[in-house]
């Protein structure tokens, strides 16, 4: 799966995205960001405060409990903060 | 007739509505934000810069001005959001709007602009003079007023 980072997400893992074979087992965003965390010390500080953290799934908003199921690009990212 | 655009470029609020004039309404509204000559922790805000979703950006602006259009039956909308360097006292964002009568145009406007600080995905962050920087962060406020057009 496609799994790209926007704004202070994106500063803080230290880059714009990321590309792996998610492990049988993580069904949903919430599973994918734990899983996420024990990838680097810098993925785990970005992922601290998930209720602080807003995503998209194949570019639309999306819950943390959403399944993964057949969603090819998911995007982490804070609160937007345009207009 | 729904317009939608996203670029770097400044732009003129006037000349990007000027297309709604002619959709045989009697009403355009629109609203423009600037970028705010504030005080930051950091001091003298100069500039924001705008970062943004390329893939998903103008979906969720089409999604908008479509549930505005279905909503108040408008003639015709136009959102323009300006990504990149944008410096204090220029123009970031326009929503306008078209209809028959004045109520419509000016609540469809509202909405489009409460909805897009919370369904859009554009994040902001102040340049300081100093030439440090700091991301906006989301207000309650602005969810909340979003909310209210539930």
């Amino acid at each position: 799966m496609q799994i790209i980072y926007f704004a202070s997400v994106r500063e803080t893992v230290g880059r714009d995205g990321d590309e792996y074979d998610l492990p049988d087992g993580i069904q949903s965003i919430d599973d994918c960001l734990t899983w996420l965390s024990a990838q680097s010390s810098a993925h785990a500080a970005a992922f601290a405060n998930p209720e602080k953290l807003r995503f998209a799934l194949d570019q639309q908003m999306a819950k943390s409990n959403a399944s993964l199921k057949d969603a090819r690009e998911l995007a982490i990212f804070p609160p937007v903060t345009g207009g | 007739m729904i317009g939608i655009y996203v670029q770097e470029e400044r732009f003129d609020a006037g000349v990007m509505q000027a297309p709604l004039h002619a959709l045989g309404g009697g009403a355009v509204a629109s609203f423009t934000g600037i970028a705010r000559a504030d005080h930051g922790e950091g001091g003298d805000v100069i500039a924001i810069e705008l970062e943004h979703y390329p893939a998903m950006t103008v979906a969720a602006l089409e999604i908008l001005a479509r549930q505005a259009e279905q909503r108040w039956g408008l003639l015709g909308s136009v959102i323009i959001h300006r990504t990149g360097r944008i410096a204090v006292g220029e123009e970031i964002v326009m929503v306008a709007a078209a209809a028959a009568h004045r109520a419509a145009a000016l609540e469809a406007c509202a909405f489009l602009i409460d909805r897009l600080k919370t369904d859009a995905p554009f994040w902001k962050k102040e340049i300081y003079a100093g030439g440090s920087s700091a991301w906006v962060t989301a207000k309650d406020t602005d969810t909340a007023r979003a909310d209210k057009w539930d």
